[in-house]
This record gives structure tokens, sequence and C-alpha cells, in this order.
């Protein structure tokens, strides 16, 4: 391997990274307090759900795409790459905030209410620790997903590991194809057993 | 004697259905007015009144003279200890952090908690030493019930509310905490409300025994008093008494 190619693989894997850490950031701090709210706002559920299970459907390249033409977040380029994997991640991050936090048993949250904690104390001191593991369980599925899907950001100008399968794809070279996917693969299961591990670890504490 | 708790014709009901008819009692502080009743006689419903979990259709509850509507929410809350059948202890905190929970919640200094709970476990027969660092999942049944109990206690509340507090654990273990109670209550005096469908644990436990029936209130009586009533409801729950088992 000669060390031009070497140097490329380590920026376009930090580009990779770059985008699926902002994605993920900010699709955490979009769904677990949508998935909160719809936990208090059942009428909202369908709605919420509805939009998010849509955008999940639609097949990540024609979402890239879609995008393009759309004013102040479209275009070409990485904003439009991170739109659109926030996208993505919202459905799994939600559906488990939501379905952790109405797991806690009954008798739980009535004691919690009985006790005279406000409706904050009993989300932060009862709820989201004991939905804590579901939600990060939504969180590595997002993230698995995630890094795969990064590699089409590729298409829309938004560089990461993609550009190398897309390059190789072009120009019919396996070891190009192979420089991209190689890689992230690499990342998807370390995030994979990382974010296991933290899962684990909640387990444990109980 | 003073009322601490007074329902005032206290009525509840869900759309058509009238779950509680009603209800006028008063509870007099120090005693353990036990409500009475089958399944569906609206004695869960008129014990979550209390607390303020549930409000009242129509009439009043009132606690120390004022309507629980009134009263600022978490307050009365905190100033009721509630105990029920589930338990509902925290999972995720261990046996002192569940003691703990209302004290906290009242922004005890930590030594002080700490002395609370310790006195607390032993009072209702854990070592702490032996308990407080377990985590509920650890325990027995009964064992989490002595939790529960103690948990109500902690920020030494005015009222005790008991739903069916006994009913899931082995007959063994009930009379265990049914002797628990009676000597809690000898040595704290506590008013307590006890919701049970089990006439034996009403005589055992009651200074006045309340029974409910369809969401009205039967009759009211102290044990002694209630083991010669004559309604046909007390007669039902009197011959779960008399009848005797005959091996075959």
């Amino acid at each position: 391997m000669n060390s031009g190619l070497a140097s490329e693989i380590v920026q376009l894997t930090l580009e990779h990274l770059t985008l699926v850490l902002v994605s993920m950031a900010i699709a955490i701090g979009v769904a677990v307090p949508a998935g909160i709210l719809i936990t208090r706002r059942a009428a909202w559920r369908p709605w919420v759900l509805g939009f998010a299970n849509v955008m999940q459907t639609i097949p990540s390249l024609a979402l890239f795409g879609f995008l393009i033409p759309v004013p102040l977040i479209g275009g070409i380029g990485k904003r439009t790459a991170i739109v659109a994997l926030v996208l993505y991640a919202l459905l799994p991050i939600m559906r488990n905030t939501l379905v952790g936090i109405l797991g806690v048993d009954a008798a739980v949250r009535e004691s919690a209410v009985a006790m005279g904690m406000t409706g904050r104390q009993l989300l932060w001191r009862v709820e989201m620790p004991l939905a804590a593991r579901t939600i990060l369980a939504g969180i590595r599925v997002a993230t698995v997903t995630t890094i795969g899907t990064a590699t089409i950001a590729a298409a829309i100008g938004g560089g990461g590991l993609g550009v190398f399968i897309f390059r190789g794809i072009a120009s019919v070279d396996t070891a190009q194809i192979l420089a991209g996917a190689v890689p992230a693969a690499c990342i998807a299961l370390a995030a994979d057993g990382a974010l296991g591990w933290v899962e684990r670890r909640l387990k444990a504490d109980r | 004697m003073s009322a601490v708790v007074e329902f005032r014709n206290a009525s509840y009901r869900i759309g058509a259905r009238e779950i509680l008819k009603s209800l006028t009692l008063t509870v007099e502080e120090g005693e353990t007015l036990v409500l009475l009743g089958r399944s569906g006689s609206g004695k869960t419903t008129a014990l979550k009144m209390v607390n303020g979990l549930l409000f009242p259709s129509a009439g009043d509850v009132l606690v120390d003279g004022t309507p629980t509507r009134r009263w600022e929410p978490v307050r009365l809350k905190r100033r009721i200890g509630y105990v029920i059948q589930e338990i509902g202890l925290f999972p995720h905190y261990t046996v002192a952090e569940n003691v703990g929970v209302v004290p906290r919640l009242e922004k005890w200094d930590a030594p002080r908690i700490r002395a609370r709970v310790d006195a607390l476990l032993r009072q209702v027969g854990l070592d702490p030493e032996q308990f407080a660092a377990r985590y509920p999942a650890q325990l027995s049944g009964g064992q989490r019930q002595r939790v529960g109990v103690a948990r109500a206690l902690a920020a030494d509340p005015e009222v005790l509310l008991f739903d069916e507090p006994f009913g899931a654990v082995d007959p063994v273990t009930r009379l265990d905490l049914q002797k628990q109670f009676l000597a809690l209550r000898r040595d704290l005096g506590k008013t307590a409300i006890f919701v049970t469908h089990d006439v034996r644990e009403a005589l055992m436990l009651a200074t006045r025994i309340a029974l409910l029936r369809d969401g009205a209130l039967e009759l009211v009586a102290e044990p002694r008093q209630f083991l010669t009533a004559l309604g046909d409801e007390a007669r039902a729950f009197l011959a779960c008494l008399d009848w005797k088992v005959d091996p075959q």
C-alpha cells in the first residue's frame, strides 16, 4: 500500500467519523426529547412516529437526492448529508425512548407520584434511569446504521469513506472499494462493541 | 381526638359508572380504619382520594380540615405514606436509597438520612448492615414489603395508607407482617387507613372497620361489634371465618 492511499484512508475515515458523530449528536438531541414528549402526549404519537417511519422508508440515495433542492438545509455537501443521516437515525432512538419509558412498571410510577415526586423528578430519577438501557439500544442501532449509510453521503459531495467506494465502482477498482468498505465496517463493529459494552454495564447496575 | 381525614359525600364516577357513592366517613387521629370490601367495592378508590391520586367527582375529602383539591399536590403526598400490594420499590435504587427517597426529596442532609434509614430498617426488622446495600431484586417478597413500609414511614408522615399490602405474600410471611404492623402501631401511634378484602386481617388490625359494598358504605363498627353485625354483606364476610376445613 502506498503512503498516498494510506493518508487518504486516514483523512476520509476522520471525515466519516465526523459525519457520524455530528449526525448522531443532533439525532439524539432531537429524538430523545421527542420520545419523552410523546410519552406525555399520546395523541401526538402516531404523527411523530409516522413522520420518523416515513423518513426511514425512503431509500437512502433518494433521500440524499431529495434534499439537494431544499433551501437552507439542502444543496451539495456535508450539511445536506448530515440532515439526511439525522432523519434516518430518528426512528430507532425515538421509538426506544417511548418504549423504555412506557415500560416502567406502573406500580413503580404510582409509588413515585404518591411519594410526592414532581413530573420532572419522576422523569429524571425514575423513568430515565430505568429506560436508559432501552434508549441506549436504540442509539446503538441508529449509530451502526448511520455508519453504513454515511458512505452514500459521498454521492452528494458529503465526503467520507464513500468517496473510495463510488470512485472504485466508477473505475471498476476493487482495491478502492475495499479501502472504503473495510474501514467503514471496522468503525461499525467498534461502535457496536463499545455501545454494547456500555449497555451491559447499565444492566449490571441492577 | 380529632379528624385527620374526612370524607364528605365523596363520590367518584367514571362515565356513567359510579364507583364510590357519596361516602361520608371520618378517620380519627391514631386509629387504624380498615376499609373492607369485595373486589370492585370502591375501597381502593376511596384510599387514593386521600393522597390526591384521585379527586372526588362530587363532594370532598378533607385532610387536616382542608379539601384535597386545595392542597398543593406534592405537599399533600409527602405528608402521607403509601404502601401498595405491588410495593413499587425502585429497582435501580438500593434498599437504603429506596427508604431515603422522600427525605432526599425533602432535602435532608446525608448523615440525617442515613441515621433515619438505619433506624427504620431496624424498626421493620431488617438489619441495615445486611440489607442497606442490596437491590430490591435480591430480596424476598416479605423483605420487599418491609422495605416498602419503611419507605412510607421515612419522612414521618402524618397518615399512612395501605392498599392490600400483604395480599401477595405467603400466609406465614403475611402473619409476620401483620404482627409487625401491630408492633409499629403500638410504637408510633400513626393514623392509618388500610384496605383489605380479608376479614381476618381486618379484625386483627382494625380499630374500626368500614364495610363497603358496590361503592356504598354498609356499616362502620369496631371489630368486636363487627363480629355480631347483622347485615348481609357483613354476614357474608364473617361466614369466611366460620367455614371449617374438613380434610378428606
